[in-house]
């Protein structure tokens, strides 16, 4: 079973920021997307039980060593990183664009993605990716499993009143959530094993999409500003014995008309 | 003529999701706004019928009565659009932050080519097209942005404005399904209903939600009881979503939901980054925990530093006592 994982490198949650205008600040470090390492995880424990080859794939105009490394360690094979300056300030049209570009070049019968990041919050990247590419698309996975002797893959879809069991033939693309479990720490000898794994760079002209159809110039957003949320005034601190606090959190309720 | 605006929706039990009629109004907002035409498109089984109560908000609807069958509703929805937006060409579509609707964003991404402002908490007209204001960065920023050509999709986040009906309701009409080169088959195999999904956090205005301070499953018992005397909803965080304490449908963070209730109590819970980013605008934050030291004091409005055992049924009762109950 050979399986692609989309993984973002994404700003380090909590020490986000802007640089040059609306640039997101690549420079503070970079770590992979909380969804994308679900899914990684995910299809490592499937090529444990199939046997079969996990390659990373991530579209990041700066080195994102930090988060491919991490997901070697943890178990991928080989990592596939388009990077070109070019790319910067890329929006989800661009991504889809690149990432379906570079996954014409690479051989799978399944695509994983996140069902969303932590900076861009789009959750639309997976659905634009497999459309283009004619996949049949599998979100907000909570399970899947491929049967590759039927050589179909069987997705519990996470809906407002439970799950649905959905089915598709592989090739497929499955966008998958953290229900899907834990990912795991890299052990010390998967990060030694890391340092011999081959990061393969490719360029927009690798995968043949044009510079002038990705990056902040044709990017069909703008940004017209961004300014912190009004300030929250500081909290009241209560520390009375629990008769008294409750009284004061009735109190507190009450003066803001919430009860 | 200037492009419409459609506000493209979802039907659930035979009816537009509630997500679906705040779009409309919207939709109708930014229409009056801008001098241009709003609509509102509804497509999949029973669409015509659930059009009778989307018209209550104004726009006109065009409804395509098309039947899913064992396909996920999200391609049919996705392919009837794209049929649809190639023949009319409207300007701008405003689709829902729902499961369904993220997906459909994101197919018609790729089919139209079109640009993608998402995760809107609020969208206004603003010279020559919508402007999106979001919430990044765990909230620490709020950005306005808008869409570079004269067209794209606008991904609506629930309740950023509130559904209204129209002095003067829409027209319906019935549209026949376009012919599409179909989008992949994935096959619907069961459906399976578990009561723990069925909790409308987004929506709530009121959430009391749980940590690992409630140190097991039984302990959401009395978070249950101040959410019901409240009138709200129970929230969690993952670290007792993973525990099982709860299910995954009550979880607030950066891989759970994002939620803006007026009020947000916290009981037991520390704060962390990942929480945090689910929930930091919320109107009003409580919280209560026995460190005084937690992080969800540098957030919170008021820090009640104690027991939640000894708290929050005292506040329960007096709550209920205060509503004469
Ligand atoms: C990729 C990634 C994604 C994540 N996504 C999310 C997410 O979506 N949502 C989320 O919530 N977390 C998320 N997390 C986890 C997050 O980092 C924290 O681990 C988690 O939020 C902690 O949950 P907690 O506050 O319940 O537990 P703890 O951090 O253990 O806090 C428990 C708190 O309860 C207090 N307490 C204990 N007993 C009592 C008592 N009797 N009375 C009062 N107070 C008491 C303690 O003082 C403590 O502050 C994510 C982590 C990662 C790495
Ligand atoms: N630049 C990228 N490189 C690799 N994968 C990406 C990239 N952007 C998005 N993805 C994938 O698409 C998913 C959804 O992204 P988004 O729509 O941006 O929230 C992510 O969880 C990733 O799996």
């Amino acid at each position: 079973m050979r399986i692609v994982v989309l993984l973002k490198a994404v700003p380090v949650v909590g020490n986000e920021k802007l640089v040059d205008g609306w640039r997101v600040d690549r420079s503070a470090g970079l770590e992979a997307n909380g969804n994308d390492e679900y899914v990684l995880e995910a299809g490592l424990k499937l090529i444990e039980q199939h046997g079969g080859e996990l390659v990373t794939l991530t579209m990041c105009p700066t080195p994102a060593m930090e988060a491919i490394r991490k997901a070697l360690a943890m178990g991928a094979a080989r990592a596939v990183h388009v990077q070109d300056p070019a790319l910067a300030g890329s929006d989800t049209l661009a991504t889809g664009l690149v990432l379906s570009a570079a996954l014409r070049k690479l051989e799978y019968d399944l695509v994983f993605a996140g069902a969303d990041t932590s900076d861009g919050q789009g959750g639309i990247v997976g659905a634009a990716v497999a459309s283009r590419l004619g996949l049949p698309y599998l979100s907000y996975a909570a399970r899947i499993e491929p049967d590759p002797g039927a050589g179909t893959v069987r997705v519990r879809r996470i809906s407002a009143t439970g799950y649905d069991v959905i089915e598709a033939p592989m090739p497929a693309f499955v966008a998958g959530t953290q229900l899907l479990g834990e990912p795991r720490y890299p052990s010390l000898r998967g990060i030694m094993q890391a340092r011999q794994k081959e990061i393969a760079s490719w360029t927009l002209a690798d995968v043949g999409v044009e510079p002038s159809s990705v990056g902040s110039a044709a990017s069909q957003t703008e940004v017209d500003s961004a300014t912190p949320p009004p300030p929250r005034g500081g909290a009241t601190v209560v520390r009375e014995a629990p008769e008294v606090a409750a009284e004061r959190i009735v109190e507190f309720l009450a003066s803001r008309r919430l009860v | 003529m200037a492009g419409e605006i459609w506000a493209v929706g979802e039907i659930a039990d035979g009816q537009p999701t509630r997500l679906t009629r705040e779009l409309a109004t919207l939709a109708a907002g930014l229409a009056a706004a801008s001098g241009r035409t709003a609509r509102s498109v509804l497509v999949g089984a029973g669409a015509s019928a659930a059009a009778e109560s989307l018209a209550a908000h104004g726009p006109d609807v065009l409804a395509v009565d098309v039947d899913a069958g064992d396909r996920p509703v999200a391609a049919a929805i996705a392919e009837q659009i794209a049929a649809l937006a190639r023949d009319r060409q409207p300007s701008f579509l405003l689709v829902g932050a729902s499961n369904d609707g993220r997906d459909v964003a994101g197919m018609l991404q790729a089919m139209l080519d079109w640009g993608a402002l998402v995760n809107a908490a609020g969208v206004r007209w603003q010279g020559d097209g919508p402007q999106a204001e979001m919430s990044v960065f765990g909230g620490r920023l709020v950005t306005q942005s808008h869409l570079a050509g004269d067209h794209g999709i606008v991904i609506v986040r629930p309740s950023a404005v509130a559904a209204e009906e129209a002095a003067q309701p829409g027209a319906i009409e019935r549209v026949g399904a376009a012919a599409v080169e179909p989008l992949p088959a994935v096959r619907v195999v069961d459906r399976i209903s578990e009561a723990s999904a069925v909790v409308s956090i987004e929506e709530a205005p009121i959430i009391v939600a749980g940590g690992r301070g409630v140190g097991g499953p039984d302990g959401f018992a009395v978070v249950e009881e101040l959410a019901e005397a409240l009138g709200g909803v129970v929230g969690a965080t993952r670290a007792v979503v993973d525990a099982g304490w709860i299910g995954y449908a009550h979880q607030i963070g950066q891989t759970g939901k994002t939620v803006k209730p007026s009020l947000y109590v916290a009981a037991g819970i520390s704060g962390a980054i990942q929480h945090k980013v689910g929930m930091q605008t919320s109107g009003t934050i409580v919280a209560i925990n026995r460190d005084p030291d937690a992080p969800i004091g540098e957030f919170a409005d008021l820090m009640v530093v104690g027991d939640l055992f000894e708290i929050l049924p005292r506040v329960s009762a007096a709550v209920r006592a205060r509503r004469g109950g």
